[in-house]
């Protein structure tokens, strides 16, 4: 990992919901690093904080206490406009129910994200040209006109892949993008993802399923809000807190 | 987001759900169609009534008595009498002619067919030329003959048909009360004047009303009593002067004070300003109730979009994901509100020009469609969503994309 850069870094991060007494701590100091080209698993059971920090991390909300640094800038004390703003250019998710438009082609889907692209405005043809080469890329070329619900669930998912990389995002958050299909369309979905690691995408996937998370090269095991264990290519170190600094 | 763009998602958005849209408009194209149409009928109205009004002759002065009740025992006594108008001819520079009229009812019979209350107009020579009233038939009768106490009438069109259809009436003897009287003539159609429908009336000298329906004891002593005095007054001189001159000439005739007078005078222009006043209070009440009916459009609107953010709320929350911020949420659906007000405002002027049109075409009332009252109610119509769409608009924005996101 020499010479590469972290895209993410947190220290000691927590979420704290509700007030007073009755406040619940969904995360309790998660201190991770990730340095682009890594393709991550954060795994755990209901309630261990995944989904939490999946949001943080995905900059869907901020965490109530320490520091998360997405590509080198401090974006925990950022504001919900700011938030939106890095959610456009760095971002791509892949969520477990494909969460497409309705009633929206293929195409139109995937340059939504274009649309909120204020900094750098796209005209519609150039958008048109990047989001016809990635749904070639993910297969679809020759559905790019059809609705989602012309679609099956994998052909959905891969749209959604789509979309996920069409503002060249430094990260993609894969939210159980396997959860909702069938075994073969999933294998696909992971290819897909295995393709795009290889290509340098930096990719971090929240999962419960431990074959899905085995195709990773590293895995982030949460229980109770902390960092439980971190697994490296099969081999589990227990008990070893993922520190950095 | 461009607002092409916001445009163009609000388009598809309204056309998702075509009869919704379609109902959601209905308020304000109802609201928009009655602003056009009640402007249109009250605009019609008082073009009708400013022909009428000056189709009745200009530079007119009408004075007309009011009669002072007599005390316990009493006699009436004041109002104008026949030879005031002899009077003002007389005595008043600047006046070209001057008519009198008195008025009655009376049964009016011939042969077989009968009328009761029939309105009797006992007039001078100069009573079609100070109304602008035309003979369609025959002739007017002539001072001399109204010297003379000739019994002979010259009936309105409506009446005319009445008791003859399609015989010829002149020459025919016709009973009013127990009179015997010659018909002479027949009246253009007029229509009806103010709140006078001249087309019934059956015209006759006045010297004749005063002798055989509207005799008094007091008449010898005091002159024939008269309803009215028509005075028409030469276009270039001074109005209000020849009105001062006609008063005081009368309160001196009658021994009164200008406080004390028994008659009014008034002009053409007091009865075109008293029409106006009216119509227009008339047209700011149905201004009233056409804006009542936008608000109420608006609120549908309102209630629409509600209901249309708590629907697309996954919609919102993926829109959020990808980048979209609160300002583009807001602008999103405040668009589409607005698209629905004007999409609506815009059917509601067809509807209204076309509702005036058809309105004016199929009842006897005039419409004019005011190009005032269009711009005023499209741009009711567009603040009304732009104002009601807010609120919804930012119920969207204000919605937090985890919770967006995880709506089913």
């Amino acid at each position: 990992m020499n010479g590469k850069r972290k895209i993410i870094e947190t220290m000691d991060i927590t979420k704290v919901y509700g007030m007073g007494d009755i406040s619940v701590a969904a995360l309790n100091g998660v201190s991770i690093t990730i340095e682009s080209g890594e393709f991550v698993a954060i795994m755990g059971q209901s309630g261990s904080g995944k989904s939490t920090l999946m949001h943080i991390l995905g900059c869907l909300s901020r965490p109530t206490s320490g520091q998360y640094f997405l590509d080198g800038e401090d974006v925990s004390q950022l504001d919900k406009v700011q938030l939106a703003g890095v959610r456009n250019r760095k971002i791509g998710f892949i969520f477990q129910s494909y969460n497409l438009l309705a009633r929206t082609s293929a195409l139109r889907n995937v340059t939504l994200p274009l649309l909120y692209d204020h900094a750098n405005p796209k005209s519609q043809e150039e958008a048109d040209a990047k989001a016809e080469k990635l749904l070639d890329m993910v297969g679809l070329s020759g559905r790019i006109n059809h609705q989602p619900h012309e679609l099956s669930g994998g052909q959905q998912q891969r749209v959604a892949v789509a979309r996920a990389l069409i503002n060249d995002p430094v990260l993609v958050i894969g939210d159980e993008p396997t959860g909702n299909l069938d075994s073969r369309s999933g294998e696909e979905i992971m290819n897909l993802l295995h393709t795009l690691h290889a290509q340098g995408t930096t990719i971090v996937m929240v999962t419960h399923d431990p074959k899905i998370a085995a195709h990773t090269q590293r895995t982030i095991n949460l229980l109770d809000g902390v960092v439980d264990t971190v697994v490296h290519n099969g081999v589990k170190n227990k008990k070893v807190q993922y520190e950095t600094v | 987001m461009k607002l092409s763009e916001a445009a163009h998602i609000a388009w598809e958005a309204i056309l998702k759900n075509k009869v919704r849209s379609f109902l959601t408009m209905l308020g304000i194209i109802i609201g928009v169609a009655a602003v056009i149409i009640m402007v249109a009928i009250s605009a019609g109205t008082e073009a009708t009534i400013q022909e009428q009004i000056t189709s009745l002759g200009s530079n007119l002065i009408f004075v007309q008595g009011s009669m002072s009740r007599g005390g316990p025992g009493q006699p009436p006594t004041g109002g104008l009498v026949f030879d005031d108008a002899a009077a003002i001819e007389d005595g008043v520079s600047g006046v070209t002619s001057v008519v009198v009229e008195q008025n009655s009812s009376e049964t009016v019979k011939f042969g077989d067919v009968s009328f009761d209350d029939v309105s009797i107009l006992g007039t001078t020579s100069g009573f079609p030329s100070v109304r602008d009233m035309e003979l369609a038939d025959g002739r007017y009768f002539t001072d001399k003959e109204i010297d003379r106490k000739q019994k002979m009438v010259v009936l309105g069109s409506a009446i005319a048909e009445e008791l003859f259809g399609e015989d010829d009436p002149i020459g025919q003897v016709i009973t009013v009360g127990t009179t015997k009287l010659t018909v002479i003539g027949v009246m253009e159609e007029k229509g009806i004047v103010g709140t006078t429908d001249y087309d019934s009336y059956v015209f006759m000298p006045i010297t004749v009303v005063f002798q055989k329906f509207t005799p008094s004891m007091f008449a010898r002593i005091m002159g024939d009593s008269i309803r009215m005095i028509y005075v028409e007054v030469d276009p270039d001189a001074n109005i209000d002067d020849i009105i001062t001159q006609v008063e005081l000439l009368l309160v001196k005739r009658h021994e009164l004070t200008l406080d004390t007078a028994d008659f009014t005078v008034t002009t053409q222009q007091d009865i075109i300003s008293t029409q106006e006043s009216t119509t227009s209070a008339f047209r700011s009440l149905l201004a009233w109730v056409a804006g009542v009916s936008l608000i109420v459009g608006g609120i549908g609107i309102m209630n629409i979009m509600l209901v249309s953010v708590t629907e697309r709320t996954r919609e919102i929350g993926i829109r959020q994901s990808v980048g979209a911020t609160p300002d583009d949420i807001r602008l999103q659906f405040l668009t589409e509100a607005l698209m629905l007000s004007i999409v609506g405002g815009l059917i509601g002027i067809l509807v209204g020009v076309g509702g005036a049109y058809i309105f004016g075409a199929l009842s006897d009332m005039r419409t004019v469609v005011q190009l005032s009252s269009i711009a005023l109610a499209f741009s009711s119509a567009a603040i009304v969503g732009a104002f009601f769409g807010y609120y919804p608009a930012n119920q969207a924005a204000l919605l937090d994309p985890i919770e967006a996101l995880r709506y089913e």
